[in-house]
């Protein structure tokens, strides 16, 4: 499975140098040896999921607790966080570090996450959640170091995208 | 048995816990009991209350917490219940009204009310303690020993559809949840 272990380790240790303690997630291919890390990092909270969106709420009590915390999940996975983005993250000023692999978008092979590609970027725009890309790793450990300062100061959802160049090696 | 009572009953003990509630008739009532810091009340997010209670007691292991569940809203969840199973913090007692009705938007039936089991599904999910309750006395009772019992338990308690006059309080959401993560902070000094 051609999935980087490098950069993943990479974006792994980005989190870590953001003081993140606890991650939640749902697997997905793209995310593996994210998810691998943190489980065998003793030192990460790792949630597994049973879907996306009580993630916010993990991410939530997280934060009530003093606890900086990641989302791990793919933008299907977004789109069903949607509402506890809005009715609870938007509604309390929750701050959400969530990194959504993009899948669906230019060289997917797979056709069911075509249509989930069209509409992750028009969706986060019409939520007004700041993002940007991970898709190099000169820049992965600044954007997310920057990610998470945003999502600090600014009280909301802040979203990276993990891109295929970043993700995927073949 | 009314869950006004209920939380009434337990209102004293709650003093030391972290307590989150669900929108609707649970949060203005123990609101009409007194609003105190350690008090959250989810006015919407349906379903996450007990996500937030999760997250709050993985993060802060020695901290009681208790969440204020309904029905409507753990129906919303249910894969919740799998995900507290399975890290099942041994300070987070779950609370479930169960009132058989989507009680503030008209009184619709849930699935409740039809046979849905829900301390049988919690059963099933693997919550290690799960507890029917159906008087206020055996309700006091058991969310006490659920405190003492360092062992994550949900307690199922029905209770009549009957709720407040009004929703609304006079504490803004961002107030309160401020005001929440400020105290938390306290605690830690």
């Amino acid at each position: 499975m051609p999935v980087s272990l490098s950069n993943s380790k990479l974006i792994y240790e980005a989190l870590k140098e953001c003081d993140i303690r606890l991650v939640s997630a749902l697997p997905e291919t793209w995310l593996v040896h994210l998810i691998r890390s943190a489980e065998d990092d003793p030192e990460m909270i790792l949630v597994r999921l049973a879907k996306e969106e009580e993630g916010v709420g993990i991410s939530a009590g997280a934060h009530f607790a003093g606890v900086k915390s990641a989302m791990l999940m793919q933008n299907h996975g977004f789109l069903a966080s949607i509402n506890g983005i809005v009715s609870f993250a938007h509604l309390y000023k929750i701050p959400l570090l969530m990194l959504i692999s993009y899948r669906g978008s230019f060289g997917e092979r797979d056709p069911w996450q075509t249509q989930g590609g069209n509409v992750t970027e028009p969706l986060l725009r019409a939520l007004g959640i700041p993002y940007f890309f991970l898709d190099a790793l000169e820049t992965v450990k600044k954007r997310i170091r920057q990610a998470q300062t945003l999502a600090e100061s600014s009280l909301q959802p802040v979203g990276l995208l993990l891109m295929r160049d970043l993700m995927w090696e073949e | 048995m009314l869950r006004l009572d209920c939380l009434r009953s337990v209102y004293s003990e709650l003093e030391s816990c972290l307590v989150i509630t669900i929108m609707g008739a649970v949060a203005a009532e123990l609101h009409s009991l007194g609003h105190r810091p350690n008090f959250f009340y989810l006015q919407h997010a349906m379903g996450l209350a007990s996500s937030t209670g999760l997250g709050l007691a993985l993060c802060l292991p020695e901290q009681h917490v208790i969440v204020f569940d309904g029905d409507g809203s753990l129906l919303m969840n249910l894969g919740g219940l799998s995900t507290m199973a399975r890290y099942r913090p041994k300070k987070l007692v779950h609370v479930v009204f169960d009132n058989e009705s989507l009680l503030s938007v008209g009184g619709f039936p849930t699935a409740t009310s039809t046979g849905t089991d829900l301390a049988g599904i919690a059963r099933a999910a693997g919550i290690p303690r799960v507890i029917a309750v159906s008087s206020v006395k055996s309700f006091k009772d058991t969310v006490t020993e659920a405190m003492n019992s360092n062992e994550l338990t949900t307690i199922i308690a029905k209770v009549e559809a009957k709720g407040p006059s009004a929703y609304l309080t006079d504490l803004s959401l961002l107030e309160n949840r401020f005001q929440f993560r400020r105290h938390i902070q306290s605690l830690k000094r």
